[in-house]
């Protein structure tokens, strides 16, 4: 009974996205209503330069969101482990609240604190600059790429130090009887075994930034990113272009999550 | 101490130091920044033409009755929908920890906390296009069922809730259920007690630290939630997210905005310290968050 119970559940999960794959597929112009099997909302959504233009948006984002976390995340997890007293109870208490304080509210406090500084600034820019147009600066990639950044190095903090409690000291103790310096050491022993979290870190930032929809929502100014995109495009109605870029969107991020997921699994298991 | 520790010591302190600059900077600017920030608007008035003006009043805080729809909303179908969800992941959770084949197990647990971080939009929309009007009503129309609605109902938010959040009550349970010591089970056996009272008494009481973790992810997530009862409730089933869009977007009434905004973190902070005390009380903080 538990078995079956669990196929049920199983079914629940993956008969929605299963639902969206196969209308994909549907070349009729009915959304909900599969005429013929055929790739033309694919093709569609290929020409479509509104759609290509936010994909475009997406992938800088998170790519730069991503590699920054996951730099300043890995280096903060590394000093923590060296750091005792109030400076690590503060960085622990800031990591945990990055991740607990929900999207929308910091998007929102995002939000008005770059436009009140912005707003401040560019009155600054203005009254300073010697030419005729200043430059103004404005919510776009940069508000987007640091509220990202925010959260995903977080994530990063987390997982990277958790890699760090399971790792096996006495190789770094080895290392250094064997008279390497502590940055051979590092480079040598305690970098390849963080490996696995740090990467693991990368994958989940990029699919947590490619994927997030609310905190780009208040940020992203006049710049639109995929999920703002499919967003807006599922107000105006439901078609199945939808459907095809969803089906499109959900494999890229299921390959790196799947990726993350074993590497996370694989670094946890206890190194011998 | 020998001046050469001393000196190795202060040499270790600078390098964490430099190494913990960019994140701690970054938490400053875009996160205690902007935290002060909302708290600050959240007494100030509104612009005439909106946005925020300077000013000193609680007056935000004590209109947030205006908006008491969208907190009952909240408060009602996120623990309702964390309830659920427990209810319905802790059986798999229990499935996947004891008996599923153990060469089987990571994989199928990989396939039930894969779809938590695969576009949460186009989950939500596949269930848009389930219950809505050409969905499952029409369904059940052509088996002779008519009249039925499911869509912007809080039935509708509700299964998008559970199936949103449903992978992340199942984690935490698997963990600390896989951590039991089954031989705990066998000697419950072998003293005679029934498969149900081995249950209540030992498995249940032992798998409540991930119970707990799960549930409190669950509903702080929930707490926030904006894009599910958008698409699903739409517009009749709103949540304090929902208000918070209206508010800063639309209506541009930026200072209560920012007490609404405040009184939700307010209610988390409250979570979770109930979560930690509960988490101190039961003895085990090794179910941890992720």
């Amino acid at each position: 009974m538990l078995r079956a119970y669990s196929a049920f559940i199983y079914l629940f999960l993956y008969a929605p996205i299963a639902l969206i794959v196969v209308f994909s597929f549907n070349s009729g112009n009915n959304a909900s209503d599969f005429q013929d099997f055929g790739v033309d909302w694919y093709f569609k959504a290929a020409n479509n330069s509104l759609m290509l233009a936010a994909l475009e948006n997406s992938i800088i984002v998170a790519a730069t969101a991503s590699v920054l976390a996951t730099i300043m995340g890995t280096m903060a997890a590394i000093a923590l482990q060296n750091v005792r007293g109030p400076l690590r109870v503060i960085f622990d208490g800031l990591t945990y609240i990055a991740i607990m304080v929900p999207g929308i509210v910091i998007g929102i406090a995002t939000l008005i604190a770059l436009v009140t500084t912005f707003d401040a600034a560019n009155t600054i820019l203005a009254g300073i600059w010697p030419g005729d147009a200043p430059p103004k600066l404005s919510l776009g990639y940069g508000s987007i790429i640091a509220a990202h950044t925010l959260f995903a190095m977080a994530l990063v903090i987390i997982i990277v130090r958790a890699r760090i409690a399971g790792m096996d000291r006495s190789l770094i103790e080895a290392s250094a009887d064997l008279y390497a310096d502590p940055l051979a050491t590092f480079r040598q022993v305690t970098l390849p075994q963080l490996m696995p979290g740090i990467v693991a870190g990368f994958l989940l930032s990029f699919t947590f930034s490619f994927d997030d929809f609310v905190i780009a929502f208040f940020v992203a100014g006049s710049k639109n990113t995929l999920p703002i995109y499919v967003f807006s495009s599922i107000r105006r109605g439901v078609t199945p272009e939808i459907n095809a870029i969803g089906t499109a969107v959900m494999l890229f991020s299921l390959t790196a999550l799947i990726t993350a997921q074993i590497l996370l699994r694989r670094g946890n298991k206890p190194t011998r | 101490m020998t001046t050469a520790a001393l000196k190795e010591k202060r040499r270790q302190g600078r390098w964490n130091a430099l190494l913990l600059a960019p994140s701690g900077l970054w938490y400053l600017m875009l996160l205690i920044l902007p935290l002060i920030v909302i708290m600050v608007y959240s007494v100030g008035e509104r612009a005439p033409t909106g946005g925020y003006q300077a000013g000193f009043t609680f007056d935000n805080y004590l209109n947030i009755g205006a908006r008491w729809t969208a907190f009952k909303n909240t408060l009602l179908l996120a623990p309702t929908g964390t309830f659920i969800c427990l209810l319905a992941g802790y059986p798999l959770a229990y499935f996947l920890a004891v008996k599923a084949n153990p060469r089987m197990r990571l994989f199928l647990l990989i396939l039930v906390v894969v779809p938590f971080w695969t576009s949460f939009l186009i989950r939500t929309y596949a269930w848009m296009f389930i219950l809505g009007g050409r969905g499952l009503p029409h369904l059940l129309e052509l088996i002779g069922l008519e009249g039925f609605r499911f869509i912007n109902t809080p039935f509708a938010v509700l299964v998008g809730i559970v199936y949103a959040y449903l992978p992340l009550m199942v984690f935490p349970i698997f963990v600390s259920l896989e951590k039991l010591d089954k031989r705990l089970l066998e000697a419950s056996d072998d003293l005679g007690a029934s498969p149900f009272a081995t249950f209540r008494q030992i498995t249940l009481p032992l798998s409540a630290p991930g119970m707990i973790t799960g549930c409190m992810l669950v509903f702080i997530l929930l707490m926030g939630e904006y894009l599910i009862p958008q698409m699903l409730g739409g517009g009749k089933v709103f949540f304090i997210g929902n208000a918070l869009v209206d508010l800063f977007l639309q209506s541009l009434n930026w200072p209560f905005g920012s007490a609404c905004a405040m009184a939700l973190v307010f209610i988390m902070m409250v979570t979770v310290g109930l979560y930690l005390k509960a988490t101190r009380a039961t003895g085990s903080r090794d179910v941890s968050l992720m």
